[in-house]
């Protein structure tokens, strides 16, 4: 294949390309489209529907402890809820909205045409709505689950928990388990094999960085869940005993499985989101970013050390002390790339001119969160404090400390700075400004007081208490500010459609960022680069100015590769390119074989073994389907 | 340095070890590998905290499980030699291996399904049978998709989909394979060694 410059002029290879790559507008076309800039904006319109219905979850239940004695809702609904909001926001919104910028920036920040694997990219999208379908499907027969997000046995055993609840709980998560290990087999190949030439691994983004990590977590982490959660409907379903201590079994094999998987699953849903923010704040600082080199090795530190820590959330078990004794130390050595990171954000900060636009809001905001919940953290890495404040409204802060300050926020700013580039249209700053404040203070308010519930004393998942506690006030302010932080998230909402409608027009680079997804027109074209770039540096768009020592970038020349729907490959660590790769069509075999597994799962949950049979029949020959090789694949080897 | 210059001609699909397909496969290895670790860490954690014997009824028979640790050995150096054939164009020969492999495939199958068959235990009985019996059968499951994804390159290996230099199929299913096989080498150590020595 001649890889040389395109002789074409530059409107007719827009035409040619266009051809190849454009989805047709059609109903195959919305079921069978493997374009990774529509399956990522599809992952970041459900994962956010999803942050929504686990908000007003959590709505609901600080309705219900707005003051004493309330009873809005029933102990078993309010037990649902908190349920169902846990496994909503760790499960079907943080992990899946990461996945679906990195989905989307990707191949543009990359310099490629599409991810890795486009097929399974598309698959991987339907299973995450097969999983969220299946989950929320039990709330219309009123057995959500209901055992709490980790899910602690003997409570969950069918002995107790009689119900289809924590069926639901088990089978959705495994099919969870599937869309999340798919997609990190294709980060990871897309990282190693679909890079821009030139792209060496010391000039990858860090929030290629972050999401990279967190794909390798997933693949060692995620199968211990998925043992997890098989061993427990093997347990509720044929009547095993894995967790039955009365045969054999033990009740914390559950939290071991569960926290191996968990504790390295906060790093999946904190990593990107803090690479975001390592790639962000370089932007609206103008300059690149101080300790590159640390920050991407604090990045995989954490990803690695992240493993060495699950025991800290079993302290409280009784496990022998020199266990926790080593857990305890390998909790707070973890703080330590945290640290780097942070310092690094602060000097690019302290270096640079900063540009407070409202991105740059929300990242500000990040850091001061982070450290909030990262010092709320390492406290509760010492066993004796984490003895007092265990199963307390303490924990519930930190972890929200965590979660929202380094995933939410990190996913605001993000759209902020990334919708432009999708919709072609600018957020307006003045409501974007107004929107920070209001998360920022709503939450504040919302969850400061939360540590101070729990060091009095209140227990986290009670469905309500009594007066005279002394809990009265600070549980009526958190109510406030949760509600004062959904009216933020809500402000947020009105400024996308009013941009969609009103907005700016972006044009290619609205933040004069360094990268390369800022090369091509907002939104881009379906092919991405009409020629595929070389990249001769860390910021490919900021080289005139820097006149760092090195190569230079080349966006506006290279190979065409428009006589079939083709990308560039390259070698794993230097970015060599080496091959022509053939991409494939727009298929609706990951659609199907989505749906025809949700089937074969109802078939386990509701015990109907013929469903599940013919349903797994169907998946395996859906599969062999998907698999076998096209005509034109078939002709192009023989 | 500057920006890497792209050469003129490039191989189209060059497969490969380096290949998509390859790293594709290499990964999803790397995760059932982490499953089967953490199904064995159960084994040993709910055998650490047994109050009596463990196993209960004492260490598994080698009768029929040792013979058939050398059968799926053994089926992995008839793979191995499919596809060592059509590394050299040689296509027939990759037939004949694939087939050697699913009969030795089936073998171990049906021999397991004998010694299930004499299992003073089932999966209900303690929770050593749920772990004997739910390790052995996602490794005996992932046995049956290893044969289905033989089966299938075996059909497009008559159909002359495969050539000395295009063959990335027949070597996936072979790494597959033999994982597989070291899987079972963990899997029979774990079970049916160690309660002999430890």
């Amino acid at each position: 294949m001649a890889t040389s410059a395109p002789a074409v002029s530059a409107p007719s290879l827009h035409e040619k390309l266009l051809r190849i790559w454009e989805t047709p507008h059609s109903l195959f076309g919305v079921l069978g489209t493997v374009d990774h800039k529509k399956i990522g904006k599809r992952y970041l319109v459900t994962a956010f529907v999803f942050l929504l219905l686990g908000g007003i979850e959590a709505a609901l239940m600080r309705l219900q402890l707005a003051g004493p004695d309330r009873h809005v809702l029933s102990p078993e609904a309010y037990n649902q809820l908190f349920t169902m909001h846990g496994v909503t926001m760790i499960f079907l919104y943080a992990s899946p909205i990461l996945s679906g910028f990195s989905n989307y920036v990707w191949p543009l920040i990359l310099g490629s045409r599409d991810m890795a694997f486009p097929r399974l990219n598309a698959f991987s999208y339907w299973m995450f709505l097969a999983s969220g379908i299946f989950l929320y499907s039990s709330f219309l027969v009123g057995q959500s689950p209901d055992r709490g997000w980790f899910a602690y046995a003997p409570m969950t055993e069918g002995t107790y928990s009689p119900g289809l609840n924590m069926d639901f709980y088990a089978l959705g998560l495994i099919l969870l388990t599937i869309s999340t290990t798919v997609g990190a087999i294709n980060f990871i190949t897309t990282v190693f094999r679909l890079r821009a030439p030139g792209m060496s691994i010391n000039r990858l983004p860090i929030f290629v960085w972050g999401t990279l990590t967190t794909s390798f977590a997933i693949l060692f982490a995620l199968p211990s869940l998925t043992v997890a959660c098989v061993m427990l409907y093997f347990d509720r379903r044929f009547g095993m005993h894995f967790f039955d201590a009365s045969s054999g079994g033990h009740p914390l094999l559950w939290q071991h499985l569960f926290w191996i998987f968990g504790h390295p699953w906060v790093y999946v849903i904190v990593l990107p989101a803090m690479g975001i923010m390592s790639d962000l704040i370089p932007v609206f600082s103008r300059r690149p970013l101080v300790g590159y080199t640390y920050v991407a090795l604090a990045t995989v530190a954490t990803g690695i050390l992240g493993f060495g820590v699950w025991v800290h959330h079993m302290f409280a078990t009784g496990i022998p002390a020199l266990s926790t004794d080593f857990f305890s130390a390998a909790s707070m050595v973890i703080a330590i790339p945290s640290a780097v990171a942070v310092f690094a954000w602060l000097a690019t900060i302290w270096q640079g001119r900063p540009v407070m636009r409202t991105p740059f809001l929300f990242a500000a905001g990040f850091i001061v969160l982070f450290v909030m919940g990262g010092v709320s953290g390492v406290v509760t890495a010492a066993v004796p404090f984490d003895w007092q404040v265990t199963d307390t409204y303490f924990v519930v802060a930190h972890l929200h400390y965590v979660l929202v300050g380094i995933n939410v926020f990190p996913v605001i700013a993000g759209f902020y700075f990334w919708l432009p580039k999708m919709t072609g249209r600018m957020l307006d700053e003045r409501l974007g400004r107004w929107n920070f404040w209001t998360m920022f203070l709503g939450f504040n308010l919302g969850f400061f007081p939360m540590h101070i519930a729990g060091l009095l004393g209140m227990p986290r998942r009670v469905y309500t208490y009594p007066a005279g506690l002394g809990w009265d006030a600070v549980n009526l302010i958190t109510t406030i500010g949760a509600y004062v932080f959904a009216v933020g998230v809500l402000l947020f909402l009105v400024n996308v459609f009013v941009s969609f409608r009103r907005g700016r027009v972006a044009g290619p680079n609205p933040w004069d960022a360094p990268t390369l997804e800022w090369a091509v027109s907002s939104p881009p074209p379906p092919y991405n680069f009409a020629v595929l770039p070389t990249v001769g540096s860390r910021h490919p768009l900021w080289e005139e100015r820097l006149q760092e020592p090195g190569g230079r970038s080349r966006i506006d020349e290279g190979p065409a590769l428009a006589e079939g729907r083709e990308t560039l490959g390259v070698s794993p660590l230097d970015a060599q390119a080496n091959e022509v790769i053939t991409m494939p069509e727009d298929s609706l075999y990951p659609f199907f074989l989505a749906v025809s597994l949700l089937v074969t799962f109802y078939g386990l949950l509701t015990g109907a073994w013929a469903l599940a049979i013919a349903g797994g029949v169907l998946d395996v020959a859906l599969s062999i389907g998907w698999l076998w090789p096209s005509h034109r694949m078939v002709e192009a080897v023989s | 340095m500057t920006a890497s210059a792209i050469p003129e001609r490039l191989p189209v699909d060059a497969g490969g070890h380096g290949a998509t397909g390859a790293w594709g496969m290499i990964l999803v290895i790397v995760t059932e590998a982490s499953l089967f670790a953490y199904l064995l860490f159960s084994y040993f954690y709910l055998g650490s905290m047994a109050r009596g014997g463990w196993p209960p009824s004492g260490a598994p028979e080698l009768r029929l499980a040792l013979p058939n640790t050398f059968i799926l050995l053994l089926s992995s150096v008839t793979m191995w030699w499919a596809e060592a054939g059509i590394r050299r164009g040689a296509r027939g020969r990759l037939r004949v291996g694939m087939l050697a492999t699913m009969a030795l495939g089936i073998v171990f199958l049906a021999i397991q399904l004998v010694e299930y068959h004499g299992k003073q235990f089932t999966p209900r009985t303690d929770a050593y049978g749920s772990l004997f019996y739910t390790i052995t059968g996602f490794h005996g499951a992932h046995v049956a998709v290893g044969l289905l994804m033989i089966a299938v390159v075996s059909v497009r290996a008559g159909l002359g989909h495969f050539t000395q230099r295009h063959h990335l199929a027949v070597t996936n299913v072979t790494w597959y394979w033999h994982f597989v096989d070291v899987v079972w080498l963990a899997v029979f150590t774990s079970l049916y060694l160690s309660p002999r020595f430890l």
